[in-house]
């Protein structure tokens, strides 16, 4: 059974609910013929692939949405084999180039080059040039970056790219210099309850809005999230109303816990306990930047406002040590001593 | 329906294609051209605002004897295409085919192609102009191989690169170019003449842009012109790619709702006014309210209650996407102008500021980054 963010996608513009006027821009952009390169941005779960894909069809028609995946073999310098996954349509490809970490220059230079000098199939294409949609783009080594610039100009006739990433930080100046860029804001809480709305509509299911109002505002504007969540309540409940609990996810209930116990006691021995349960979430597969972050968030409301500023601080800093450092175990654990050691100063200048 | 991936399906579909409407398809290729590609300078006369790298190169254009050459600037300068104009303007377009090998950063360029593939071209014997292109242009006798993008390349690679250089410079010249000198080994950056592209200055970029909205037919409200510079940072590239986005987005909405296919052949002549506020919705600036928000969020006020007005700010500008750069970018300028900061906390200030850059530069969280800079920079203010 599909979920309700598959099942429900919007698949053409005027089908997309929220921010309409950059609907009414993409639309314009892909009706011109003159389509330039975008770096669409923003954060996730805001529906960035979703309106790309609905531009794609306005751009090409619904032939981009017959699909296929192809599994290619790249061949490296040094003579390694690298297998790659590819999504394809006859107007527009698809790739995931952090799939193959290093190497993505090796994909990115063959690949694109390969589509840029080959044209367009069917003799009928809306457009003569093929689309390529780079996901994760802000994750493409600078290498790679650097192998789309002469490509993304000297082959414009054939090719458009798509880049899409969380935030256009870590894309390198000449690309961004290269495409226009599109920021795509999350929805608003409200834009979000209306999403909820249709989809239990379609669902046939009784609306309640103070439920739809709490899970927008537990998702953090995040859509993507708002929508499992919503799903997995009607799933796991026989009666909705408004107050039906929505149960954290999992990893998130034991960053909760890990905060309690920070507030708790301040102790090596308690910084033991801490340790373990931080590896289990790491061994989860929750990136260290997501502990780090939540965790911060769920101390917050829990301390004094004079020492929110100064948990803050901490947590930017030793965020910054995960990015630079390799060993990030270590880097939460400094900043659960240093939380604890910054609470126990304010509990004594408290006493006196 | 043929595979994407079969190319001889491909290449015949293309056949067809080319033969049935060849006609139509060249004016089409023409106008579906992004604007930054259609007024690429075609010669270096056109190239604009590098007045001191294009007189010296007209002058050798003359005397026929280039240096190797060593090209540097920010993105969007001209950079690649002066390098191109004046290989056609030596050679011509044809004999250009086999008188200059250019690679860039899409080419394997490791240390093995550069011993083959560039020695190989290095000492090629010279392919002789025929006389027409003789009495067109200068043809002088060396071959140009043209590195662009070269800060790309590895420190082994260019290495390999200085005996090659030196070998055959009788019969040819090496053009590098690359967006910071400093990538560029020694040894190789002090055989080169060095040409700086500058970032366009102000009234050479605006005349750019103006000149190819007239062109276009592209209507530019007062101010705008002045927008679409300031928001491209002395990138012509830039400034070229948002006017042609801002022209194409005010061009569609004006039209109430129609939406058929063929609607834009015709309106491609029709005026359009382009405004600063649709350049700044397309170039991604902040607006200023959303600043002005922020920077009040962040001044002082009764206790506690800084933390949670900031921290609402900053989480709403994530949400929205705002980049985390851009944010700091109009941050500084909002905060070290406001004359009713005193010096010495702008001193501090400062500081957070040049801690937050490098942060984001090494891909710290965009949220952790601003929020923590924000906070500080409240605590400053409030005389902490
Ligand atoms: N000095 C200039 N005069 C006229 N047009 C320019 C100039 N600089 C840039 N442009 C415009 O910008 C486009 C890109 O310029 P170009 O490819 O030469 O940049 P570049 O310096 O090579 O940049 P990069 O470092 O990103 O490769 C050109 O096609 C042209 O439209
Ligand atoms: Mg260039």
């Amino acid at each position: 059974m599909a979920l309700l963010v598959d099942k429900h996608r919007p698949r053409s513009l005027d089908q997309l609910t929220y921010h309409k006027d950059l609907s009414e821009r993409l639309r314009s952009l892909a009706q011109s013929g003159d389509f330039p390169h975008l770096l669409v941005y923003g954060p996730s779960g805001a529906g960035k692939k979703t309106r790309i894909i609905c531009t794609l069809k306005t751009l090409f028609g619904p032939g981009v949405e017959k699909i296929k995946i192809d599994s290619r073999v790249f061949q490296t310098t040094s003579n390694r084999k690298l297998e790659f996954n590819i999504v394809s349509s006859i107007y527009h490809l698809e790739i995931t180039p952090s799939d193959v970490g290093n190497y993505d220059r090796v994909v990115v230079q063959d690949l694109l080059k390969e589509v840029a000098q080959t044209q367009q199939v069917d003799a009928n294409a809306r457009q003569r040039f093929k689309v390529v949609v780079i996901n994760e783009a802000d994750s493409l080594s600078r290498d790679a970056q650097a192998a789309l610039r002469r490509t993304m100009e000297k082959y414009s006739p054939n090719l458009r790219l798509i880049l899409l990433a969380n935030s256009t930080a870590n894309i390198i100046a000449p690309i961004r210099s290269r495409t226009l860029l599109v920021r795509v804001a999350a929805p608003t809480e409200e834009e979000i309850v209306d999403v909820l709305e249709r989809s239990g509509r379609k669902e046939g299911w009784k609306g309640e809005r103070g439920l739809n109002e709490r899970i927008a505002r537990e998702s953090g504007r995040n859509l993507r999230r708002a929508l499992l969540m919503f799903e997995a309540v009607h799933a796991q409940n026989e009666k909705i109303t408004p107050q039906t609990p929505l149960p954290p996810p999992d990893w998130e209930a034991l960053l909760g816990t890990i905060a309690s116990e920070i507030l708790a006691e301040h102790s090596p021995a308690q910084i033991l306990k801490i340790r373990a349960k931080l590896y289990d979430l790491l061994t989860h597969c929750i990136p260290a930047t997501t502990i780090l972050k939540t965790l911060t968030f769920k101390l917050i409301p829990l301390v004094d406002d004079q020492v929110k500023a100064e948990i803050v601080k901490w947590a930017a800093f030793y965020e910054h040590r995960v990015r630079m450092g390799t060993k990030v175990i270590f880097h939460l654990e400094a900043f659960v001593a240093k939380v604890m050691r910054v609470l126990e100063e304010w509990d004594m200048s408290m006493d006196f | 329906m043929a595979s994407f991936f079969d190319l001889k399906a491909r290449k015949e579909a293309a056949a067809t294609n080319g033969s049935s409407k060849s006609a139509p398809a060249a004016k089409e290729t023409n106008r579906m051209q992004p604007w930054v590609e259609k007024y690429r300078p075609k010669n270096l006369s056109d190239v604009t605002a590098q007045d001191h790298t294009i007189t010296v190169l007209q002058r050798t254009l003359q005397s026929s004897n280039l240096p190797h050459m060593l090209f540097y600037g920010p993105p969007g300068t001209g950079k690649t295409s002066t390098v191109l104009a004046l290989a056609k303007e030596l050679y011509g377009p044809e004999l250009m085919k086999t008188r200059v090998l250019e690679l860039n950063a899409s080419d394997e360029r490791g240390i093995s192609i550069v011993r083959e593939k560039v020695k190989n071209f290095a000492r090629m014997q010279l392919a002789q102009p025929t006389a027409a292109q003789r009495a067109q242009y200068p043809c002088p006798p060396y071959k140009i191989i043209i590195l662009d993008e070269a800060d790309s390349m590895t420190q082994d690679a260019q290495s390999a690169l200085r005996r090659t250089m030196e070998t055959y410079s009788k019969i040819t010249r090496f053009c590098l170019i690359c967006n910071y000198v400093t990538r560029i080994i020694d040894p190789l950056a002090s055989r080169c003449s060095k040409f700086r592209f500058k970032s366009l200055d102000q009234g050479n970029a605006r005349a750019r842009v103006e000149d190819i909205a007239r062109k276009e037919g592209v209507r530019l409200e007062d101010g705008a012109a002045d927008m679409l510079i300031k928001c491209s940072e002395g990138d012509l590239r830039k400034a070229i790619t948002f006017l042609q986005s801002a022209a194409r987005l005010v061009g569609a909405v004006g039209d109430d709702g129609e939406e058929e296919e063929d609607k834009m052949d015709v309106d491609e002549k029709e005026e359009k006014l382009v405004t600063v506020k649709s350049v700044e919705d397309i170039a991604g600036v902040i607006p200023d309210a959303t600043i002005e928000g922020l920077v009040q969020a962040m001044r002082p006020k009764s206790r506690g209650l800084v933390y949670e007005a900031v921290s609402k700010q900053v989480t709403d500008m994530v949400a929205d996407g705002w980049s985390a750069t851009q944010v700091i970018t109009q941050l500084f300028p909002a905060i070290i102008y406001d004359e009713a900061i005193a010096d010495n906390q702008k001193n501090k200030i400062t500081l957070i500021f040049s801690e937050a850059d490098k942060r984001l530069v090494d891909g710290s969280d965009e949220h952790l980054t601003i929020l923590d800079s924000a906070l500080r920079i409240s605590g400053i203010l409030a005389g902490a």
